[in-house]
């Protein structure tokens, strides 16, 4: 009892015991599951599904960090695509190259329409990246680079710094999950740090953060950038394990379906974007064999999700362990 | 002109000098003028306190001086300067510093974060995103003192959406004292204390007043007699006195408005 009330007046962490060790055995299960996974199960499968678990804890560091709703995130996945694409095809730039190339072109595309949406709130903001990135679609639709309907396809995969060969399914398994694994600690960095801090309360009460004087604009253009950064690096990375850049990834149902997984693994939690990743992908691949049609499937588990475990399945199962204690 | 007592350890010359003033400033909505053709002039190192009753515009005159509002006309000139056209962070980045009515925390955070958030604005500290929040702690010791003054010590690791409404009025205290603000304007600070959490508030903004000038806004008015060196009475969205408390409370015009509303 007495050290209990001690830790309270002393220790500089708040919650800091019994989180920690929770996390720590979470990450080495999932850095094992990580290491073994192209063992057990096919591995462009499983590249499938970091892709766009990098995608969706991209999108979640705006939307659960900085209460952002973009409906233009395909803008930046499909663009850096196209670009990482194109640069190897056309210029032979090595893998480790375009993959740059991509990412700094979603974030340049980022500060542009992270510029013009973030001078609005709410339903307006998500209806100015929506149609901005609708004009980004229409131009990938219609420039002569993109290849309009077929895309660029065949895009070598290349040797990565000039030796690892991506060819082969290992070597490329491995650095789309180091890839993964340097986005994903970046995300969470970024949400622990002095920056996310201020990004949070931004969140909390924008009105407040004003008034203690942060220019806000500037936070969220910053967040905004990096994330759209770091989806144009996982669409990047995605077209050179489908050796393809194609406009299914500039739509507006890809900005859609990275909202819903988002939304499934549960908004604001670091690992809920990539459960929420690899139960859609897995229930895409699985269903798409089946006769079943995909979008009614996914669209009930939506329903399902908003109407009965509204904090997404990481949301749900954290809300459970913080009961129980 | 009646010169009201100066505060006690003020020096005389210090207290004519106008920190903040707002000349003709008025905000019309549609048509319907919410703040008519109001001067305001802050001395510095006063309480001044804005009162009147509902619908008179005192929260409106607020979110103007703070440039939450953008005043259809008028002027608002701070040391000197005219900030009639600046945006509300830089309104505050210049020391004005405001809370609001409804209590403004950031309810997920800890006590503890919601004053280091402001303590993190000075410096480097709010845009580094590159390095782990332990960075912060730095600030604890800072952040452990202004919560400890507003008495919410035993709640420093609990989250602010959590606490009493009255303890989430003075975590916001404590979070607009971090930035050590020129000039503080507190909107209803005493809005839904309890009894015995007033005195202790009062005395509170009294301590925090000193080598700071103070606009609140606020109903309670043995409190505005109690703190107030200066009060302006609104109504209707124009001035309808101004002066000290005795003066104020003399006025018919005012025992008519708005005194008479006062039960006891």
């Amino acid at each position: 009892m007495a050290t209990q009330t001690a830790a309270t007046a002393v220790a500089p962490a708040p919650e800091a015991k019994g989180t920690s060790t929770r996390t720590i055995a979470l990450a080495i299960v999932g850095l094992l599951i990580l290491l073994a996974a192209p063992f057990v199960i096919y591995p462009v499968f499983v590249m499938k599904v970091l892709c766009f678990a990098l995608f969706a804890a991209a999108f979640n560091l705006l939307l659960g960090y900085v209460g952002l709703l973009s409906f233009g995130h395909a803008a930046f996945f499909g663009g850096a695509a196209y670009i990482c694409a194109y640069s190897i095809k056309a210029w032979n730039f090595p893998p480790e190259i375009a993959i740059l190339a991509g990412t700094l072109f979603a974030a340049a595309l980022g500060a542009v329409i992270g510029y013009l949406a973030i001078r609005r709130q709410g339903i307006y903001f998500a209806m100015i990246t929506l149609a901005l990135s609708q004009m980004f679609f229409f131009v990938c639709l219609q420039a002569p680079f993109t290849g309009g309907e077929d895309g660029i396809q065949g895009v070598p995969r290349g040797k990565l710094l000039g030796f690892i060969d991506l060819g082969d399914s290992l070597a490329m398994y491995y650095f789309v999950a180091a890839v993964f694994l340097f986005g994903f600690l970046a995300i969470w960095r970024i949400v622990n740090s002095p920056f996310g801090n201020i990004l949070k309360a931004i969140r909390e009460n924008e009105q407040r953060a004003i008034s203690l004087g942060y220019r806000v604009d500037h936070y969220k253009l910053g967040a905004f950038v990096i994330s759209a950064a770091l989806t144009g690096l996982a669409g990047a990375v995605k077209a050179i394990v489908f050796q393809l850049a194609s406009l299914t990834d500039v739509g507006w149902q890809m900005s859609g379906e990275v909202i819903l997984m988002t939304l499934l693994g549960g908004i604001g939690t670091l690992v809920g974007p990539v459960a929420g990743a690899a139960l859609v992908v897995s229930l895409e691949n699985y269903l798409a064999t089946s006769s079943f049609p995909v979008p009614v499937v996914i669209g009930t588990i939506f329903v399902a999700c908003v109407l009965m475990f509204r904090r997404g399945i990481v949301g749900e199962i954290n809300a459970f362990l913080d009961r129980k204690k | 002109m009646t010169q009201t007592a100066p505060a006690a350890a003020a020096p005389a010359a210090a207290a004519t000098n106008i920190v903040l003033s707002a000349t003709e400033l008025t905000k019309e909505f549609k048509g319907f003028l919410a703040v008519n053709n109001v001067h305001l002039s802050i001395r510095e190192g006063s309480i001044h306190a804005l009162i009147g009753p509902n619908g008179a515009g005192k929260t409106t005159c607020f979110n103007l001086l703070t440039k939450f509002l953008q005043p259809t006309r008028g002027r608002i000139v701070f040391r000197g300067e005219d900030i009639t056209r600046l945006k509300p962070a830089e309104i505050a980045r210049r020391g004005i510093v405001r809370s609001f009515q409804i209590s403004a925390v950031f309810p997920n955070l800890s006590v503890l974060d919601n004053v280091r958030i402001a303590l993190q604005r000075p410096g480097r500290l709010a845009t580094q995103f590159w390095r782990p929040d332990t960075a912060l702690n730095v600030l604890n010791a800072r952040a452990e003192e202004l919560v400890e003054q507003v008495g919410l010590q035993a709640f420093i690791r609990h989250q602010a959406g959590e606490l009493p409404y009255g303890r989430k009025r003075a975590l916001e205290l404590a979070t607009t004292l971090a930035l050590e603000p020129d000039v503080m304007l507190l909107d209803e600070p005493m809005a839904g204390m309890a009894h015995e959490d007033i005195g202790q508030i009062a005395a509170l903004i009294r301590r925090a007043a000193v080598g700071r000038t103070v606009v609140m806004v606020e109903h309670n008015l043995h409190v505005v007699e109690d703190l107030c060196d200066q009060v302006t009475v609104l109504q209707r969205g124009e001035i309808l006195a101004e002066g000290n408390y005795d003066s104020v409370s003399r006025d018919p015009r005012v025992r008519e408005a708005y005194m008479g509303q006062e039960d006891d």
